[in-house]
């Protein structure tokens, strides 16, 4: 951090931080894209325009056009229509189950840290055995036993991401306890809790900030990956997974149905990227010049 | 080396434990009974009784356990209630195309890594070092499903060049085998290759600046035998690592590949398990898998302290 940041008012410094993060190259792009998806899904019943779920079996695999910009599906629902509230789904999924992985995962850390011996073992060696999984086969398992739906595959997905953060918050409690004003803390008397709360999470905020930013788009990916099997969001409601799994059916005749979904897909994961890696470039002194 | 090998062992042991206890309970995590999420409720209450004493499910858990991790070290994994098929063959007989398709995917990988890392490094800053930074995002952006289907449409269905799904295995019928796993290849190497691409970009060019790479070019070394015999070298170690943290990926990706091109593998028996509510299929194969998984991440671990002798002393 810059001197003149170190003593600047935290207003002021978080806006140096936006300012670093606004100058990464493709910072804005990405930035635009994710308030784009934010707005679309927000504005989901407002933008649509067509009902969702409203078939038309007289208007089936039409190609795109005025009336249809998206084209239509096998049973004549408007493509633009779903990929539209398929944002929402999307966020949701991505957002939801990177803040489970978060608060349990930080949780676990600080317990683990700051325990330390047999609680510190129990709960590294936990994770180690979810880390042992491939990650997507433990969400698929996990999803397979809590049943099809979007509730379970936020759990499961929060589940896979929570060792991450465990990890990474038992390694800051570990480096910032033994600094001099936790001592200081704990020396004037304050109990265990507060210290943790007060000195050692805030200071410990910035690298799951970081990681948090970059898993959003690893998540939002997972959970396309599981309506594509069929274990996410359940049709008829629209999910992008699930959109390009029904859609490939009729790749020959109809690849729009595959591809709409399938760019908003890339293009969100895209963007969310492109501000993770401004927000780590922000805020993790290594990457900073 | 001997010691490395011995302590990464031990250090897998209690992982293995509470790996398998995991898989244990992922049969218990079930909402309701079991046996009735398994089995339709038109079936007959007997059968349903047989199957529940078959699984020992009206024993206590503890005593479950036990006599499942009994099993387990005799080697059986249980069987499939669809078909009765032991889990154990069902891997087997799936392993295969896996492990064919896996082997592909990691040589396309370093194929299109290995001298796309190397020329974006000693072109670094240039239209090429752009285009292969572009290149890596989207290989890391790109859902692999979307990726496939992709190929399919331009390859597959356009051009008619290669086929769209199934398996010829590649050791009987030779190059129509091999068609056959060219596009799941390509997919699952793609993403693998965006991934190495960039990790072999940064480590070119820190090996550049070290002084043994100065002391070579000082010698009156060719660039070509500097990059070749004293950078390449040293800048593919970290590249080892990663292909070992990208195995969980490659596994995840193997599974969703092999469904989309109705490969017969073990990632296409994980999701036929699962939407036959196979549970003692499902809890084998990912046990297998996870082992499997755990195993591998130690030949890594192990081949790295080869090739890299700081390893082995720490």
């Amino acid at each position: 951090m810059h001197r003149a940041e170190a003593i600047a008012p935290p207003r002021d410094r978080r806006w140096a931080l936006l300012r670093r993060a606004a100058r990464a190259r493709l910072a804005p792009f990405g930035a635009t894209v994710v308030l784009l998806a934010v707005m679309v899904a927000l504005a989901a019943p407002l933008l649509a325009p067509y009902d969702p779920l409203a078939q038309n079996l007289g208007n089936t695999l039409a190609r795109p056009g005025r009336a249809n910009l998206l084209g239509t599906d096998n049973v004549g629902r408007d493509v633009l229509s779903r990929v539209i509230w398929g944002t929402r789904v999307s966020l949701v999924a991505g957002l939801v189950a990177v803040a489970i992985a978060v608060v349990v995962g930080s949780l676990l850390g600080i317990v683990a840290g700051y325990c330390g011996g047999r609680v510190d073992g129990l709960v590294m060696r936990l994770m180690d055995a979810v880390l042992s999984f491939p990650p997507l086969v433990l969400a698929l398992a996990l999803g397979a036993v809590l049943g099809a739906g979007l509730t379970g595959v936020l759990i499961a997905l929060g589940v896979v991401y929570t060792p991450t953060f465990a990890r990474l918050m038992r390694g800051q409690v570990l480096t910032i306890s033994a600094r001099d004003y936790v001592e200081a803390a704990r020396a004037l008397g304050a109990p265990g809790w507060r210290v943790a709360w007060r000195h050692v999470v805030p200071n410990a905020a910035n690298p799951i900030i970081v990681q948090a930013s970059l898993s959003v788009a690893f998540a939002i990916l997972a959970e396309a990956s599981l309506s594509f099997l069929g274990l996410g969001i359940q049709p008829p409601q629209a999910s992008w997974g699930s959109m390009i799994n029904a859609g490939r059916g009729y790749l020959q005749q109809a690849p729009w149905i595959v591809f709409g979904p399938g760019a908003a897909l890339f293009v969100t994961v895209v963007g969310l990227n492109f501000v993770g890696d401004a927000v780590r470039d922000a805020l993790d002194p290594r990457t900073r010049a | 080396m001997g010691r490395l090998v011995l302590r990464r062992l031990g250090a897998t042991v209690p992982v293995l434990i509470l790996v398998t206890a995991g898989v244990f309970a992922l049969l218990h995590l079930t909402p309701g009974d079991p046996i009735d999420v398994m089995m339709a409720e038109s079936v007959d209450a007997t059968v349903k009784e047989n199957l529940r004493r078959e699984l020992g499910l009206d024993r206590p858990l503890y005593v479950q356990y036990a006599a499942w991790m009994g099993r387990l070290l005799r080697g059986d994994l249980g069987r499939s209630i669809r078909n009765g098929e032991p889990v154990i063959e069902s891997v087997s007989r799936r392993l295969r195309p896996s492990l064919e398709l896996a082997l592909l995917a990691m040589t396309v990988s370093l194929v299109i890594a290995v001298p796309v890392g190397l020329l974006c490094a000693v072109r670094r800053n240039t239209p090429i070092d752009r285009a292969g930074a572009t290149f890596a995002v989207f290989g890391i952006c790109m859902p692999n499903f979307l990726l496939a289907l992709l190929l399919i449409f331009f390859f597959g269905v356009t051009l008619r060049w290669l086929p769209v799904s199934g398996y010829t295995d590649p050791l009987a019928e030779g190059w129509n085998g091999l068609r056959s796993l060219v596009l799941p290849a390509v997919t699952l190497g793609l993403a693998l290759a965006a991934v190495v691409t960039r990790t072999l970009r940064s480590s070119v060019l820190e090996a550049l600046t070290e002084d043994y790479v100065r002391t070579a070019r000082a010698k009156g070394l060719s660039e070509w035998r500097v990059i070749r015999a004293h950078v390449l070298k040293n800048a593919l170690i970290p590249v080892v690592t990663v292909l070992g943290l990208q195995l969980g990926t490659l596994i995840g990706g193997a599974v969703i590949t092999e469904y989309v091109f109705a490969l017969p593998g073990v990632g296409r028996l994980v999701v036929d398990a699962v939407f036959a509510r196979d549970y003692p299929l499902v809890q084998g194969v990912v046990l297998l898998i996870a082992v499997g998984f755990i195993l591998s991440n130690l030949v890594v671990d192990v081949l790295y302290g080869w090739i890299d002798p700081r390893i082995r002393s720490r």
